[in-house]
């Protein structure tokens, strides 16, 4: 699956794959010294499933999803997000392709903390140029759908650490992106909270036409995954729906 | 996304505070400090301003202020007179004395002595008492300000004797007058009377007054004097120009205001500085956030442009407040009588919170434009 892949003959990839990376090398350059992180990776992530990105710290997951989400250069290689080779977009194209097409889910889920969760939520709709009160209106019948439209009006700082983990995730959602990226969704939350946040993710964001890409290492919730990558020293070594037996 | 950044900014309570308290502090030091140096060097004038009807003084050609003059031979008031475009001409005395109060108080005085019959080179207006009383004998009027320098406790000045140069002088009025530079009290009299308080020389006749005829130009007939007489003869523009030249001239006055003004400057640059920084830092995850998202650099910069527009405009609205509360606060002390803000003083300061702003808000965005969208994930 990583590298016998039924390809397409546009650069070898998949036509139907939602991401596509091809060579993928990263390195980072300090003073003299210069670090490879990821090694010539090629992988493709598939649309309808919830794909989950596992690996040590320091083994290139972080810089292999910002890569494939096109908010980091790599070094060598190229990625296609539904068939737009992101590299060869213009700064300001690959910052709309990012607005239009890619919704992010953060650890630290990095909420505005002087307003409240339904305009929160609605910050992607805003970034695209629609009015304040349209966007909040749609992000709470998001919320809603999390369950947490009785908290819109309050600030996160009024709201639990699992309701503003949905607020993170309505804010992902509420524009209907063909990709989600998700970054240790479940890192700072109970067992339980992390659980219930990964049921709610795998309904609203697995659906056909949507890629969904965790990144996580929380053993706890491997079992979700329809898909999982391991990533080790920046070449990913297991490409399978479990987690291979030494892990 | 400006909705955004505004609620981002007023969000924080303490840091926009602090922002506005920067800005306004530094504006109100700024325009404040200027008013203040405009009013008081334009006292270098006042002089010139008390005698409204005069459109040309006429002077000995070392003369350069009201206050620094050297006197003239009184024929030369029938040498102006005699000069074409000339409505009028009358003598004017300035001169230095002593007084001494009732209670024994010594005070350094300017005696002004105006034309007899007309009383040309009083100032406009009288608070108490009317002009006329200067026929009466003995007769001062004096400037408002000196009344408090002279009278202590609020005493009525009116009825006072007073010991100027060794003669009785009678205060009978008071006399609506701009205060000197350095405040010193103004005694008006009749001509022939101060010529009685100032003995000694032969000549003093300090400067002539003129009117100029209908029809004719003051700079053109003030040059026609020059040429006739050999004296100094100055527009009244020019002439109050002259005393504020002087002071900017002779006195260290506009190198101290000048940097108060630049303090204030650097105080405003360090206090939003430092706050805007630390605005943006704290939000700098926040700001990742948004460019992982897909908001632009344009969009931020916009974003922190309308941030720093609300901070400015509150904060210079406030410090405008300030200045005028201030020197409303001050207005029943002579010193500040008839202070004002000239309207280029705002927009000065307009300016200088824009530069302040534009510095500041660059040094904060930098931070935010080198900050990857991908640090998000870290």
């Amino acid at each position: 699956m990583i590298t016998n892949m039924d390809t397409s003959e546009i650069g070898g990839c998949n036509p139907q794959a939602a991401i596509c990376a091809r060579g993928i090398i990263r390195d980072f350059t300090s003073g003299q010294s210069t670090l490879r992180v990821l090694h010539g990776i090629d992988v493709e992530i598939r649309s309808g499933e919830m794909t989950f990105l596992v690996g040590e710290s320091g083994s290139g997951k972080t810089t292999l999803i910002s890569i494939m989400c096109g908010i980091l250069w790599p070094t060598k290689g190229s990625a296609q997000i539904f068939g737009t080779n992101i590299y060869e977009l213009s700064d300001t194209e690959l910052v709309q392709f990012r607005l239009q097409n890619i919704g992010f889910i953060f650890q630290q889920y990095n909420l505005i903390s002087s307003i409240d969760a339904a305009a929160n939520a609605a910050v992607p709709l805003i970034a695209r140029g629609m009015a304040v009160e349209p966007a909040r209106a749609k992000a709470i019948k998001l919320l809603d759908r999390l369950n947490i439209g009785d908290q819109a009006d309050k600030l996160p700082s009024q709201l639990s650490g699992g309701q503003q983990q949905r607020v993170a995730i309505a804010r992902a959602l509420v524009h209907e992106p063909r990709l989600v990226v998700c970054d240790e969704p479940t890192a700072a939350l109970d067992a339980s909270s992390g659980r219930r946040v990964m049921d709610l993710l795998r309904e609203v964001a697995v659906v056909p036409d949507r890629a969904c890409i965790i990144v996580t290492h929380d053993n706890r919730i491997f079992d979700l995954a329809d898909r999982i990558l391991v990533l080790e020293d920046g070449r990913i070594t297991h490409d399978g729906v479990e987690m291979p037996d030494e892990h | 996304m400006l909705w955004i950044a505004i609620r981002m900014l007023t969000g924080d309570a303490q840091k926009f505070y602090g922002l506005l308290f920067g800005i306004a502090f530094a504006t109100l030091l700024i325009t404040q400090q200027m008013t203040i140096f405009v009013n008081l060097i334009e006292r270098g004038g006042s002089g010139v301003f008390n005698a409204p009807e005069a459109e040309i003084w006429v002077m000995d050609p070392v003369s350069r202020t009201t206050e620094v003059h050297f006197a003239m031979p009184s024929t030369a008031l029938d040498e102006v007179r005699s000069v074409s475009g000339v409505e009028w001409a009358v003598p004017q005395l300035r001169a230095a004395a002593s007084v001494r109060t009732r209670s024994g108080d010594l005070e350094g005085v300017e005696i002004v002595g105006v034309d007899d019959a007309t009383l040309i080179g009083l100032p406009a207006r009288m608070i108490t008492g009317d002009k006329s009383v200067l026929a009466m004998p003995d007769t001062v009027l004096i400037d408002d300000g000196g009344v408090v320098n002279l009278f202590e406790n609020g005493e009525d000045p009116i009825g006072q004797r007073l010991e100027l140069n060794d003669q009785r002088a009678v205060v009978r009025g008071v006399a609506d007058s701009l205060p000197t530079f350095t405040s010193q009290v103004t005694l008006y009299t009749k001509y022939s009377q101060a010529l009685n308080y100032m003995p000694g020389t032969r000549n003093r006749m300090t400067f002539v007054l003129v009117g100029v005829t209908d029809g004719q130009s003051a700079d053109e007939v003030a040059t026609r004097i020059e040429e006739q007489t050999g004296l100094k003869a100055l527009p009244r523009e020019q002439f109050a120009q002259s005393g504020i030249d002087f002071l900017i001239e002779n006195t260290g006055i506009a190198v101290n205001f000048g940097i108060t003004v630049a303090l204030g400057f650097v105080v405003g640059v360090a206090i939003v500085g430092l706050t805007f920084s630390l605005f943006i830092r704290d939000n700098i995850k926040q700001f990742g956030a948004l460019k992982a998202i897909g908001v632009t650099n344009q969009h931020i910069l916009r974003m922190v442009g309308a941030q720093a527009g609300l901070v400015g405009l509150v904060g210079y609205s406030l410090g405008l407040v300030g200045t005028a509360l201030s020197l409303w606060a001050f207005s029943d002390n002579p010193f500040f009588k008839a202070f004002y803000i000239p309207w280029q003083i705002p927009l000065i300061s307009l300016v200088a919170v824009v530069i302040i702003l534009i510095i500041t808000g660059w040094i904060a965005l930098r931070s935010v434009f080198s900050t990857e969208p991908a640090s998000v994930f870290r």
